[in-house]
């Protein structure tokens, strides 16, 4: 017959009304896999000749609504006819309650993604819950697919395309207010209201929400290609057709197939399905349990810190601070002088109105961000953090001063990215309790934070710093103590081989559209600028000095002429309004050399940080670079993209670029670690 | 009735205190709010203390004008400087003294064995004193509001008129006395003429208050203020209110701005209208002892008197003779003084009432002059007059500087007082352990 029904519960109420419940067995949050699709089927056949007065969805999960369809089932299909029908089942179910004649609500709490929000779409009523939790969106495209479940056909028959469409293609998640604002949701209530309120629209059946206006115009033939064609252009600044097709097969769909509903629902299917095919599928999926691997790394629960002390309000110590308190911390901020914690403070404003929506929620988050130039939190703080400049007395200096002060069991941190732990750890009483917390700029963007720990660090206080990192919502990455931990050290080479370029002749714009066009999110000509050329150069000198690599010349005449880049308004690219101000018309000379030795340099390096073991593997390996650089995702990683390429033929070419640009193009001992690893065992 | 002896019955100390700097109106809203204000006088003085906010028994914030969503300011501020849901919290209302009022409410806690550990000072963002709809124009409004039909409407419409739409400034309406139909400046004006003094002596005085401000900055004798941040990270750190160019010359161009054009009182020589708050620990003997505090002084006791409101600014002779006289002391015993300056000619007026035979016998219940105050003792780091009065803040800012400045100069007694406006007067005696 079919399946038992093990993750959903049925229940009729006083009213006539199916309660449909999902709880998925033996997991915390509810996912869209086959067999819960299965029994979900069976329930509609039932629901079918039962004939109930009308049904509601919602979710028996604490954690949300639903997270979307099993992604690890994508993974495991293995030809286009195979992903077909896999699409096609499910958008039969979502078809099916559609076309039931009882009128049917869901019942919005906490988190409903991709599938979950077909789901939703496929009913006649949608309540959400007055929540900051609550957040409703169609991520799919993060993925590298659109919705398959009837996501494209049925979001865009309702709502406003400009905002649909937008809502697939940036992957948002929305709040319950913003999908109300849409249409994506039909009302919003506080939990002590939202059963009532389904019930309410289930027995009084309201008017079902129809297209507005402006949307139907903007629907029409002629009009909606050129909506369409306006919003691909857009998408290109940012994703690349040959890198990224998802967002133009969604455009593809909605334009040539928007008006005839049946045809419109084949072609969703068969654009994920062809989709799926693609390596970019594959990757993407790989980042996303590349993330979730470093989710897992510590438990959240293990160290619950309440108060953050951060040393230094500079752009990074002042961010840092905003975030920890924008994540629900006490924070004391300390500088010199009050007047070094302005900017700090400044920022912060900025970030918490940016970030949280009510008057009450920014104030709570500035009540928590203290000002501190006498460094009274010290005594209080689970966790102080360091950040100052990078000098090596002046930290053993304030190390000093503050270690007799701290509370016991609190971790002492820092932010440094140049000098060795070991040697700051050398003044302390207890080095044990040192530990690198490397966060990235701007703090607010990067996800990623690397751990370093020595063979000093105690097992506790790693794990403890892997906690707090994921209690502020970053992906923690435990790296050794090594010059330019990971990140730093494996871009400094594409960067400085940027600058070599440059200055052997080459354009700004060539370089920096060789990296952009291998799916870099930013040229290194342009994220040299933006990171400032005069912290690069002490970078590169930090690097020089542990492994030899050559740090160009003429960084010094930049630094001494203060064009220090996008801060001074002048590096290499001069700057408006934040913006590099390039040469439409610069030669663009041999973007296939160009970009090899831009990446080669890159992946050399990533190769010697493997055999190293700077990290404990291959994939925290691309994680940390993607995380923490934003390297192509769709490549999967350094690591990845080698193996996918063939690490023979670019071992290969990198030995022939060794002998025509230089020794350091010869491939490092890592490669042989690279060429063991087997496709499968990622 | 023999003079009781009116301690506390359990001893009430001062563990510490900070304020945010104080900050002249300058005709539109201030940076700070009354919440950020208290708020930010009250996080760095948590930051010292060992125990966590959640321990307090009880927080009591003096404030005459908190804005209407915000009424009882001491619970809001209490709940978002992490005190937590079980923390009672209320805000009192003596006029000048509220801040006052807030530690003497304090204290009668902790004397009573109710409490132990309190949070407790004074807030007021004067500049953000409301406009208030004119009477007329809140009766249109309720007209307009009731009207249903068109004709109705209409018929409401017709009845506006323009003069309706001018504003009540609550701040005026809250410096004047409605019994005896006088505002401060006038009360002022009272005194000045009861005791002779002359638009020269005022002014002299409220040069002096600078001058004393202006060195008490340079010297860095105002330890007790935080630096405060606006949403623009601008720094706030020190009272702006002061004129270090202040003269004789500039004040007497002056013009008088209540009893105008004969009166004596002008803006140069009266309080200016200023945002801040002041907040301190209060604590019991048991209190001090589980937590390991330090003692900045020992509240010993507090008197309260009245007089007619025509006379508010005697209020403090009328409070100090008392204090004294329940503690059998002497003005010599006292070794520092805070009287705050609602207006210089007001200070004058009380230290020559109290130094006046008549005055004392008539008013004062005493047999002779109780003394003279004196001035190098007085006020030494500026007043009211230079560092502005906010209302509900300054009867805390005078106790804890009083304090500060035993402890600078380690001295034994100080006296803080307040004239308060409606005719009341206040003193707080303060005590602290020499070495």
């Amino acid at each position: 017959m079919g399946e038992e029904i093990v993750d959903w519960q049925v229940e009729t109420d006083q009213h006539g009304v199916l309660w449909l419940t999902l709880d998925k067995k033996d997991t915390d949050t509810n996912v869209l896999s086959s067999s819960v699709l299965n029994q979900l089927e069976i329930l509609v056949k039932q629901i079918v000749e039962d004939k109930p007065k009308a049904v509601i969805f919602q979710s028996g999960k604490k954690s949300g609504f639903i997270a979307g369809a099993d992604v690890k089932e994508f993974l495991e299909v293995t030809s286009q006819q195979e992903a077909l029908i896999m699409i096609k089942r499910g958008q039969a179910v979502f078809s099916q309650i559609e076309s039931l004649p009882c009128p049917t609500v869901a019942l919005i709490e906490g988190f409903c993604m991709g599938g979950g929000t077909e789901l939703i779409l496929s009913c006649d009523y949608r309540v959400a819950l007055d929540d900051t939790a609550t957040k409703i969106g169609l991520p799919e495209i993060k993925l590298g697919i659109h919705p398959a479940f009837g996501g494209v056909v049925r979001s865009t028959a309702i709502i406003n395309p400009l905002k649909s469409l937008e809502l697939m293609l940036s992957g948002r998640a929305l709040g319950s207010h913003q999908a109300k604002s849409i249409g994506l949701v039909d009302l919003v209530q506080p939990r002590r209201q939202i059963k009532r309120a389904a019930l309410a629209m289930a027995l009084n059946e309201p008017p079902k929400r129809k297209m507005p206006l402006i949307g139907k115009v903007f629907s029409l033939p002629g009009i909606r290609h050129l909506l369409a064609r306006y919003m691909k252009i857009k998408v290109a600044k940012k994703a690349t057709k040959q890198h990224y097709p998802a967002p133009y097969a969604l455009l593809d769909v909605w334009c040539n197939y928007y008006g005839n509903n049946k045809r419109m629902m084949e072609e969703e299917a068969n654009s994920v399905a062809r989709l799926v095919q693609g390596n970019t599928v594959r990757n993407l999926i790989r980042v996303f349990f590349l993330q979730t691997e470093l989710k897992s790394l510590g438990d959240k629960k293990s160290f619950t810190p309440k108060h953050v002390h951060v040393i230094g309000a500079g752009i990074m110590g002042g961010d840092i601070a905003a975030w920890c308190a924008l994540s629900g911390f006490y924070v004391t901020l300390q500088d010199k002088e009050p007047k070094y914690l302005s900017n700090a403070i400044k920022q912060a404003h900025k970030l918490f109105a940016k970030k949280l929506k009510t008057t009450h929620q920014r104030n709570a988050a500035l009540d928590r961000f203290i000002p501190d130039c006498n460094g009274y939190g010290v005594a209080k703080a689970d966790i102080v953090i360091e950040a100052i400049y990078e000098d090596i007395a002046a930290k053993q200096a304030i190390y000093a001063d503050i270690e007799p002060r701290m509370k016991e069991g609190a971790i002492l941190a820092t932010n440094t990215s140049s000098i060795p732990l070991e040697t700051l750890a050398e003044t302390l009483q207890d080095p044990k309790r040192l530990i690198g917390i490397h966060f990235f700029n701007p703090v607010a963007m990067m996800p990623l934070v690397e751990i370093v720990k020595t063979k000093l660090s105690s097992k506790k206080t790693i794990q403890q710093a892997i906690a707090f990192t994921l209690n502020i919502g970053k992906l923690p990455l435990l790296v050794k103590s090594s010059p330019g931990f990971l990140v730093n050290r494996i871009l400094m080479p594409y960067l400085v081989e940027a600058i070599t370029l440059y200055e052997e002749g080459v354009s700004l714009e060539a370089i920096d559209k060789a990296a952009l066009d291998f799916g870099m999110p930013m040229g290194p000509i342009e994220l040299a600028d933006t990171v400032g050329i005069d912290i690069c150069y002490s970078v590169a000198k930090n690097l020089a000095d542990a492994f030899g690599n050559k740090v160009p010349a003429g960084l010094e005449r930049y630094i001494n002429e203060n064009n220090l880049g996008k801060k001074t308004g002048r590096g290499f690219y001069q700057y408006k309004k934040g913006s590099p101000i390039k040469n439409q018309d610069a030669d663009l000379g041999d973007q296939k050399m160009i970009q090899n030795r831009l990446v080669f340099r890159l992946l050399n390096e990533a190769a010697a940080c493997l055999d190293e073991k700077i990290v404990d593997n291959q994939n925290l390996l691309d994680a940390g670079i993607i995380f923490g650089t934003g390297f192509a995702p769709f490549r999967g990683g350094p690591i990845n993209y080698s193996i996918q390429t063939s690490t023979d033929d670019i071992t290969q070419m990198m030995a022939q670029y060794g002998k025509q640009y230089g020794d350091r193009f010869n491939p490092v001992p890592g490669w042989d670690i690279i060429k063991k690893i087997s496709p499968e065992a990622r | 009735m023999a003079v009781k002896n009116k301690k506390y019955a359990r001893p009430v100390y001062l563990v510490d205190g900070s304020r945010t700097p104080f900050l002249k109106a300058r005709g539109k809203p201030g940076p700070f709010k009354h919440a950020e204000l208290g708020i930010f006088a009250s996080r760095p003085l948590l930051q010292r203390m060992p125990f966590s906010p959640e321990e307090f028994d009880e927080v009591i914030m003096g404030s005459t004008m908190p804005s209407p969503d915000e009424a009882n300011i001491a619970r809001v501020v209490a709940l978002r400087l992490g005190c937590g849901d079980k923390v009672p919290a209320y805000t009192v209302h003596r006029n000048c003294a509220s801040g006052m009022q807030a530690l003497d409410s304090a204290a009668m806690s902790i004397a009573s064995g109710r409490s132990d550990l309190i949070l407790a000072g004074g807030i007021e963002a004067m500049s953000h004193a409301p406009l208030l709809l004119h009477p007329k124009m809140v009766r249109w409004l309720a007209g307009w509001w009731g009207a249903k039909t068109f004709s109705a409407k209409l018929k409401s419409l017709r009845a506006f008129s323009p003069a309706y739409l001018t504003p009540v400034i609550a701040l005026i309406k809250g410096l004047s006395d409605p019994v005896v139909g006088m505002n401060m400046g006038q009360t002022a004006e009272q005194v000045a003429y009861r005791f002779g003094l002359t638009r020269t002596q005022i002014d002299d005085f409220a040069m002096n208050s600078h001058f004393k401000l202006y060195h008490a900055q340079q010297n860095n004798d105002l330890s007790e203020i935080e630096p405060i941040f606006d949403a623009m990270g601008n720094v706030f750190a020190t009272d702006d209110g002061v004129r270090s160019d202040s003269t004789m010359a500039k004040l007497a161009k002056l013009r008088p701005a209540f009893d105008k054009p004969y009166g004596l009182i002008t803006a140069g020589n009266s309080a200016q209208i200023t945002d801040g708050a002041a907040v301190l620990v209060v604590a019991s003997e048991d209190a001090i002892k589980q937590y390991n505090l330090p003692i900045l002084a020992k509240l010993v006791t507090t008197e309260w008197a009245a007089l007619s409101p025509s006379e508010m600014g005697l209020g403090p002779a009328h409070a100090i003779v008392p204090l004294l006289k329940s503690q059998r002391l002497k003005i010599a015993d006292i070794d520092y003084w805070e009287i705050n300056e609602a207006f210089a000619a007001q200070v004058l007026a009380v230290h020559a009432a109290l130094n006046d035979d008549s005055y004392c016998k008539t008013h004062l219940g005493l047999k002779s002059a109780l003394g003279e105050i004196p001035m190098d003792k007085l006020n030494i780091h500026g007043g009211g007059v230079s560092l502005g009065h906010p209302v509900g803040a300054s009867g805390a800012r005078i106790v804890l500087h009083i304090a500060k400045i035993l402890e600078f100069k380690n001295a034994r007694r100080g006296v803080a007082s307040l004239c308060i406006g409606g005719g009341q007067g206040g003193a707080m005696l303060i005590e602290r352990e020499t070495s």
